[in-house]
């Protein structure tokens, strides 16, 4: 019962400040509102048992890339680009990709209602306190399955950081 | 836990946002912020899964995708530095410089 509410809150919170994030028209108060989302989105992480990915989207996520588009959004100046006009003019456009994706994936997931986990409660899922604790049961699969994927996502960070150092440098 | 199709239509109606905004949006760092919004979506799904079959893989994959937007960020908040101090401009439909 207070899982559920848990989950429409946060789930509530999340798509209105999504909406809200694509509709406002200054910069800065659509990267607040992504930062909402964000969080509300850790909520529900947190509601689904995984602790660690909690943590690492409030502090990867809220408290670094959200904080490098600040500071990106306060460097391109504001005040010009506010009262210029933020949307493309193609609305039918943009009507039509949103409808086409909706009902796509919506008559995917009505398809396979009578599959198990969809539509019905869950028998498979664990209950919560027969978990393993979260981190340590992460960091095995990590660090046993996963670690080539893990080494070539660190070459990727430093490639990237290479890049974006390469491209915002000035030129001389 | 909660039915899986509920963290399924959360999920979709996220993804949609973020493609209204990705395709509607004339500011570049909105549309950046958009594909964020997108990926996001998507790690919800993976981590419903991962708690529904007990495994977690998908919470694994879910971190690779959230090393991988913090890159995109970087990488993406870097060339619309490097546009806007040669164009002054953030909009997407005036970054016409590869167009013949």
């Amino acid at each position: 019962m207070l899982n559920s509410i848990i989950f429409y809150v946060f789930a509530s919170v999340a798509i209105l400040s999504a909406a809200l994030m694509v509709t406002r028209r200054n910069a800065m108060h659509s990267a607040v509102f992504l930062i909402t989302t964000l969080l509300a989105t850790a909520g529900i992480f947190l509601q689904l048992r995984a602790e660690f990915l909690f943590i690492a989207q409030v502090i990867l996520y809220v408290g670094g890339i959200m904080v490098l588009f600040i500071f990106v959004i306060m460097l391109v100046s504001l005040d010009t680009a506010v009262h210029q006009m933020q949307f493309a003019r193609r609305k039918w456009v943009v009507l039509f990709i949103a409808l086409a994706l909706g009902f796509e994936v919506g008559f995917a997931l009505w398809s396979t209602r009578g599959m198990p986990g969809h539509g019905l409660p869950v028998q498979m899922a664990a209950p919560a306190d027969k978990l393993p604790p979260n981190s340590e049961a992460l960091a095995g699969t990590l660090f046993h399955s996963y670690l080539l994927p893990f080494e070539i996502a660190s070459v990727l960070l430093l490639v990237a950081m290479v890049g974006a150092v390469v491209m915002a440098k000035k030129r001389t | 836990m909660m039915p899986a199709g509920h963290y399924l239509f959360l999920s979709l109606a996220l993804f949609l946002i973020g493609v209204i905004g990705v395709v509607s949006r004339r500011n570049v760092i909105v549309v950046l912020m958009s594909i964020e919004l997108i990926l996001n979506a998507v790690n919800i799904n993976l981590v419903a899964f991962s708690r529904l079959f007990g495994d977690v893989s998908g919470q694994v994959f879910a971190l690779f995708i959230i090393a991988d937007a913090a890159a995109e960020a970087a990488v993406g908040l870097g060339i619309i530095i490097a546009f806007f101090r040669n164009r002054e401009t953030v909009l997407a439909d005036e970054m016409d410089l590869l167009k013949w």
